[in-house]
């Protein structure tokens, strides 16, 4: 039981995969100027990951080991798809401004990498775990990074006023794809400075 | 003098290692070297030393700052009070208004640069560095007068912190930490920066000749069928009251004569790059030409000594180019840096009209790039040893 406990906790923080092993990245750094499409962005992912997870543990013995990359591809693809007409059908606003983001979750490296590194080798009751792990991981870094950037660029946070215009002035770098890179850059440095001592260690 | 040191030597022993006030040593060994002696002492043998360390080279540039600084403290007290109809103010009345505007600015830059430095060097453990006394005084020149303090604050913070700390500190950063500074308020608190640096307030009398837009403002937003040439011949653009530095801008940018006062001081004492600062000249110019040769819109009909006064070229190639650390090491790099530089600051003036000023992006783009062209430079001279050998 802890060890699947384990599989869920490790990739929220000590294994993260946007903050510890640098995956998904490109689309952190594009959906997140506001947190509701953050969380659009987060909650399709995790279900593309899960979903895709199990599908491929299911298939993984069938799966020949030359053609393993385009079955994996089709797998995802058919789930992005899937994803991005329930989204469309149901929060069309968002999804419009998600606009390719969800589409790119198919090129998202952290799905296509827990398919190979985990799903390909574990039943489907674990490799959900693992995907809902990571989903989760990827969640966290994209919630923050657009609560930060929502709120020190807009003064905003989930659409609500927090900081009033009359003294706040907004911070227009925020909004911008750097503001992005130098607010992750800011979290990876706090986690390896002082959330991951154990790990920095073994390094 | 002697009571200062037996008070240092009495109390020494709690900032070493294992002391009671060991987290803070940075701070008793700033103090330590700058009344007495530098941190690296020789105590056996014959050595020979130069007396130029950082300490010397950093008071150099204050020194060659100097000009600048004066300058701009008088021209923003001039043009404040152009702006706000003080008739006939005299020079004192001017240089006096310049402090109080300027005066604040600077002390914010040096207090919060150096929090964060004295911080760092704590948790760090190393020695407060002399690098500070320099961007501290650069941050403020590179800032429009008008700038709200509150954002000198977060600007610098970013600019020490990002350009500098991250990376380990005084002679580490990959770009200028002053130009970082500027960057960061530039797009972050963009109103601040651009358009017109002196608006009267409401209810001022505004005088007749109000101060407006920079001349580089001016050139990039005339409008439909002027011409460069007219805005020349109109006087909205004069040569000689650039070349002087009589316009709004940021406070230490606008005196191209400030600036050569300077650069003469630095190349004298050796400490800026001569193949730099003509580089970059050499690359504005001739892009300039170029662009005046086929250009049509009214930055590209600018004739490139207009370029060369114009926004902070001179400033810039003088003082922010020329950055030791983060400039180009090899000769003929130091050529190839410069002179892209120059064709970058053309290229963005002319092409992008959201941002006429190009300087500030072309010297921290091509401070990106200097570690590939000494890359490159080291690589061709390789191949060349090799061949003949």
């Amino acid at each position: 039981m802890a060890k699947l406990r384990k599989i869920v906790s490790d990739p929220l923080a000590d294994n993260n995969p946007v903050t510890w092993q640098v995956l998904g990245v490109c689309s952190a750094l594009a959906v997140t100027t506001k947190v509701s499409t953050a969380v659009v962005m987060s909650l399709a992912l995790t279900a593309v990951l899960c979903c895709s997870n199990v599908v491929i543990s299911m298939l993984r013995k069938m799966i020949p080991n030359k053609i393993r990359m385009i079955v994996e591809l089709c797998v995802i693809a058919t789930l992005v798809i899937l994803a991005d007409q329930i989204l469309r059908a149901y929060v069309y606003e968002t999804s419009k401004q998600l606009s390719v983001f969800v589409g790119l979750i198919i090129t998202n490296c952290i799905v296509m990498g827990r398919a190979e590194a985990y799903a390909l080798q574990n039943p489907p009751f674990k490799s959900l775990l693992d995907g809902l792990g990571n989903g989760l991981g990827y969640s966290i870094v994209l919630i923050a990074v657009a609560s930060l950037r929502e709120l020190l660029g807009s003064g905003t946070w989930f659409g609500l006023t927090i900081l009033s215009e009359s003294w706040y002035t907004g911070n227009t770098l925020m909004l911008l794809p750097p503001g992005a890179f130098v607010i992750i850059g800011l979290l990876i440095w706090g986690q390896r400075t002082f959330v991951s001592k154990t790990l920095r260690e073994e390094d | 003098m002697k009571f200062i040191l037996k008070l240092h030597d009495s109390i020494r022993h709690h900032f070493k290692r294992g002391g009671k006030f060991e987290h803070v040593g940075p701070i008793f060994d700033a103090a330590d070297a700058f009344t007495f002696t530098p941190l690296e002492e020789t105590h056996l043998g014959a050595h020979v030393r130069d007396a130029v360390d950082i300490k010397r080279v950093m008071v150099t540039v204050i020194y060659a700052l100097m000009p600048c600084f004066l300058f701009g403290v008088w021209n923003a007290g001039h043009h404040y009070n152009l702006a706000h109809a003080v008739a006939n103010a005299s020079f004192i009345q001017d240089m006096i208004r310049g402090l109080i505007i300027v005066m604040p600015i600077v002390f914010v830059s040096y207090a919060v640069g150096g929090f964060w430095e004295v911080l760092f060097a704590c948790v760090r453990k190393h020695p407060i560095n002399e690098g500070l006394l320099v961007s501290g005084f650069l941050f403020p020149l590179v800032l429009p007068p008008t700038i709200p303090l509150w954002q000198v604050a977060v600007g610098v913070s970013f600019g020490i912190v990002i350009g500098k700390e991250i990376f380990g500190g005084t002679g580490m950063n990959i770009v200028n930490p002053a130009l970082l500074c500027r960057a960061f308020i530039f797009f972050a608190y963009a109103k601040s920066m651009t358009g017109n640096v002196w608006i009267a307030s409401a209810g001022d009398v505004v005088a007749d000749a109000v101060t407006g837009a920079t001349p580089l403002g001016v050139l990039s937003s005339l409008t439909d069928g002027q011409t460069a040439a007219d805005a020349i011949a109109g006087g909205q653009v004069n040569f000689m009251r650039m070349f002087i530095g009589i316009e709004p801008g940021s406070i230490g940018e606008t005196s191209t004569l400030a600036c050569l006062i300077g650069a003469a001081m630095l190349l004298a004492s050796g400490i800026a790059s001569w193949r730099i600062m003509t580089a970059c000249v050499l690359g504005l110019v001739s892009s300039a030409a170029l662009a005046n040769a086929f250009g049509a819109s009214p930055m590209a009909q600018t004739p490139a000594h207009y370029h060369l006064v114009a926004g902070g070229f001179a400033f810039g190639t003088v003082f922010m180019a020329t950055d030791p650390v983060s400039a180009a090491a090899t000769n003929a790099g130091k050529w190839i840096y410069g002179f892209l530089i120059g064709v970058l600051v053309i290229i963005v003036r002319i092409l992008n009209a959201g941002y006429p000023e190009g300087v500030m992006l072309a010297i921290l783009f091509m401070n990106l790039m200097a570690p590939l062209i000494d890359s490159f430079v080291v690589d061709h001279h390789i191949r060349r040893r090799r061949k003949r050998a």
